[in-house]
């Protein structure tokens, strides 16, 4: 009897001193996957996080701002659920934040449903992610989103009647294949063929003479960044497949900054999608380029980046907005239809699917002095995620 | 325990060998401990629960038969995709006959696969594991129509049990659940352990070419176990699916299959509760190093398990049972 009068009064204890607690700070936990395979767009992702807070304070609406780190090690689900169920009975947070991966977010959605807690998606790119609870928000990008319109830009404005496909052969790759086609065939083109490599193959010359051999007048590639890009670049060049023999189309992670230097003159010319281009002539990404380069020891900061980074302004807005109410519903209410100007250009987000709308930059690579980058030749704004709609 | 040694019965022998300790009782008692102490971390609990039984399924095979695998978690995958592909597919929510199904579908792959375990042994087992594993993980990534490939399995959806307890928020139900899943796997391992078949076993491990001499077929029981330690391994995966309704190709990766292997060599290999115990503290440790440093928490799980082999060749249960004086077995 002593014992359970004890523990009765240890745990109100407990539930007295959190809720005393929560009323001077407001708890994010972070569920990225800082060790393993994707560790290093965590830790970008994170930098972005932290450039947030080190330039506008740990303080919104009266409160101080504490973060919680949770590791997930890779693309592992059921421990993204796990830690978010622990970041919410155990540690108390109002928001979870974070999720690098599509699987990650997928896996802690209903966490979110049931606790009714703000889940900010800062990265991963699947359409269906925030169908999966209503109290989820993405500030990152979907890939439906940027290729769809491409497609149609191609077709339309590049005046490109015939397109080869090639991309990596796992989710994110077949979105994008899926969505450029559509895109691209709605707006009068044809797709003459479609490859798929494997994703953990760099050697792309047999994919690549296979697209040579059909003598196609424009490739559109989708490959993971990292090392492929250089990859990719070496074996098209090889067989001659650069522009401007043949038009060259892609998302963003093709012609990165890293990937352009391994790359070098044979990227000239290539044309590609993207919601964030790092050498856009802007002062507020001047800014934030800047901040980050002095940051992190002169790294520049990539799409990870920039999706944490408006996460965390959506965070801090949305609190201004509810006077520091941090319950799942207030905040989400409050993020509806919220619109801001990034250093990535002008969004919001979507008052009925929570998803990101922003304007998608068609950049071309070009010699700029002796240092070649990507150059914004065509901006489409306010663009949605187009399977919302289809879905429904 | 020395005097049941030298009976001269053989089945008395055994049923000696098999008896309960207050050790054994009183270690089960404490797994009851986190509803009452640790309320805020039974979703970790569930978690070691499952790595547990996990551990026990391979204890069997690398412990018991000798049978050294590399590939184990291809089983603990099978079963969590087979438990989540009846519940999205075809809309089978009913938790219990789930298991078993995911326990029946990984024992019948397990069965298939034993036929080219016999076969081989020492280095060309670590590799023929290591391609099993690393085959079902590309299989699985292939057929992204049943599977979801790497966004994984969606819509996963698990009634309550017995239509009561519903999958909380704070892992109760999740918790009791796995605890008693584990519970009742290591009842089955260590009926057979301490049976003729488990010595049987344990005679394949120390000499395998003297078992054909003394008249027992090998093979049959090499089969036989690797069978059950794949239905044991694809139930554990099963109740991963269904405490956490989620089912990835995380759960077929090479490194489960490594991770499980650390667990049990920090335990201690050859007894069924070694593998609980480096369960527990692989988890934990990972969990709170983790915590610390989410970056770089890795170097001291190699920092642990260095330390552990060095002092403890025979794991930290075999460590404790030296200190305790008692025989090896």
């Amino acid at each position: 009897m002593f014992k359970k009068t004890a523990l009765a009064a240890l745990g109100l204890g407990l539930a007295l001193s959190t809720s005393a607690y929560a009323q001077e700070t407001i708890k994010v936990g972070l569920i990225l996957p800082y060790s393993g395979p994707f560790a290093d767009a965590a830790n970008q992702l994170e930098a972005g996080v932290n450039l947030y807070v080190a330039k506008h304070g740990d303080t919104v609406a009266g409160k101080k701002i504490e973060f919680i780190r949770k590791d997930t090690g890779g693309p592992n689900p059921d421990v993204a659920k796990r830690l978010a169920q622990e970041l919410v009975v155990r540690d108390g947070v109002d928001i979870i934040a974070g999720f690098a991966l599509t699987p990650e977010a997928l896996g802690a959605a209903d966490v979110a449903t049931e606790a009714k807690k703000m889940m900010v998606v800062m990265n991963a790119a699947t359409s269906v992610v925030t169908e999966k609870s209503p109290y989820i928000v993405r500030t990152s990008v979907t890939i439906p989103q940027v290729n769809y319109v491409f497609g149609k830009w191609v077709a339309e404005k590049g005046g490109v009647k015939q397109a080869y496909t090639l991309v990596a052969d796992y989710g994110p790759g077949l979105d994008a294949e899926k969505s450029f086609a559509k895109g691209f065939t709605e707006a009068g083109g044809t797709i003459v063929g479609a490859d798929k490599t494997p994703v953990a193959n760099p050697d792309f010359s047999a994919f690549v003479q296979r697209v040579a051999d059909a003598k196609p007048e424009a490739v559109y590639i989708f490959i993971p960044g990292g090392a492929q890009p250089a990859a990719m670049g070496k074996a098209l060049a090889d067989r001659g497949l650069t522009p401007p023999n043949v038009k060259l189309f892609g998302q963003g992670e093709l012609t990165h900054p890293e990937a352009l230097e391994s790359m070098g003159d044979t990227a000239n010319g290539i044309i590609t999608t993207f919601h964030y281009t790092l050498e856009r002539d802007d002062p507020m990404n001047k800014e934030f380029v800047d901040g980050y380069h002095a940051a992190n020891n002169g790294r520049s900061p990539d799409l990870f980046s920039i999706g944490g980074y408006d996460g965390m302004h959506l965070i801090y807005e949305t609190l201004k907005k509810t006077n520091g109410d941090a319950s799942g519903d207030a905040l989400v209410e409050a993020a509806k239809g919220m619109a801001w100007q990034s250093p990535r250009g002008p969004m919001s987000i979507d008052p009925e699917t929570r998803d990101v709308v922003q304007t998608v930059y068609i950049r071309e690579v070009q010699k700029v002095g002796d240092k070649l980058q990507n150059v914004i030749i065509d901006q489409i704004a306010d663009v949605k995620d187009p399977n919302h709609g289809a879905a429904q | 325990m020395t005097n049941a040694a030298l009976t001269p019965d053989p089945h008395a022998w055994l049923k000696a060998r098999g008896r309960w300790s207050p050790f054994e009782i009183a270690f089960w008692a404490a797994t009851l401990l986190p509803f009452f102490f640790f309320p805020s971390y039974l979703p970790l609990a569930s978690q070691i629960a499952i790595a547990a039984l996990f551990a026990i399924s391979v204890d069997l095979v690398l412990g018991y038969a000798g049978i050294v695998t590399l590939g184990h978690a291809m089983f603990f995958g099978i079963g969590a995709y087979a438990a989540g592909i009846i519940s999205s597919r075809y809309g089978w929510t009913e938790p219990l006959t789930g298991l078993l199904f995911a326990g029946l579908v990984a024992g019948a792959v397990g069965f298939i696969a034993s036929f080219l375990i016999v076969r081989v042994q020492h280095l060309a087992l670590l590799m023929i594991t290591l391609g099993l594993g690393l085959l079902t993980y590309e299989l699985a990534n292939a057929m992204s129509w049943l599977t979801g490939g790497t966004d994984g399995l969606m819509g996963i959806d698990i009634a309550p049990i017995f239509g009561v307890f519903n999958f909380d928020l704070w892992g109760r139900t999740a918790y009791a659940y796995s605890l008693a899943g584990l519970f009742v796997g290591f009842l089955l391992s260590r009926r057979i352990v301490h049976s003729s078949f488990g010595l049987a076993l344990r005679g394949v491990r120390e000499n395998v070419r003297r078992m054909p001499a003394i008249g027992s077929e090998h093979r049959v029981h090499l089969q036989k176990i690797y069978t059950i330690s794949a239905a044991l391994a694809g139930i554990a995966g099963a109740l991963l699916t269904q405490t956490t309704e989620t089912a990835s190709l995380q759960t077929l990766n090479f490194e489960r299959s490594a991770d499980v292997v650390v667990m049990l060599i920090l335990g201690g290999t050859g007894r069924l509760y070694g593998g609980i115990l480096g369960a527990a503290i692989f988890m934990i440790a990972r969990d709170q190093l983790a915590g610390i440093n989410p970056q770089y928490w890795y170097f001291w799980i190699g920092f642990l398990l260095m330390l552990v082999v060095l002092t403890m060749p025979k794991g930290i249960l075999g460590g404790l049972a030296r200190l305790a004086g008692r025989r090896d077995e």
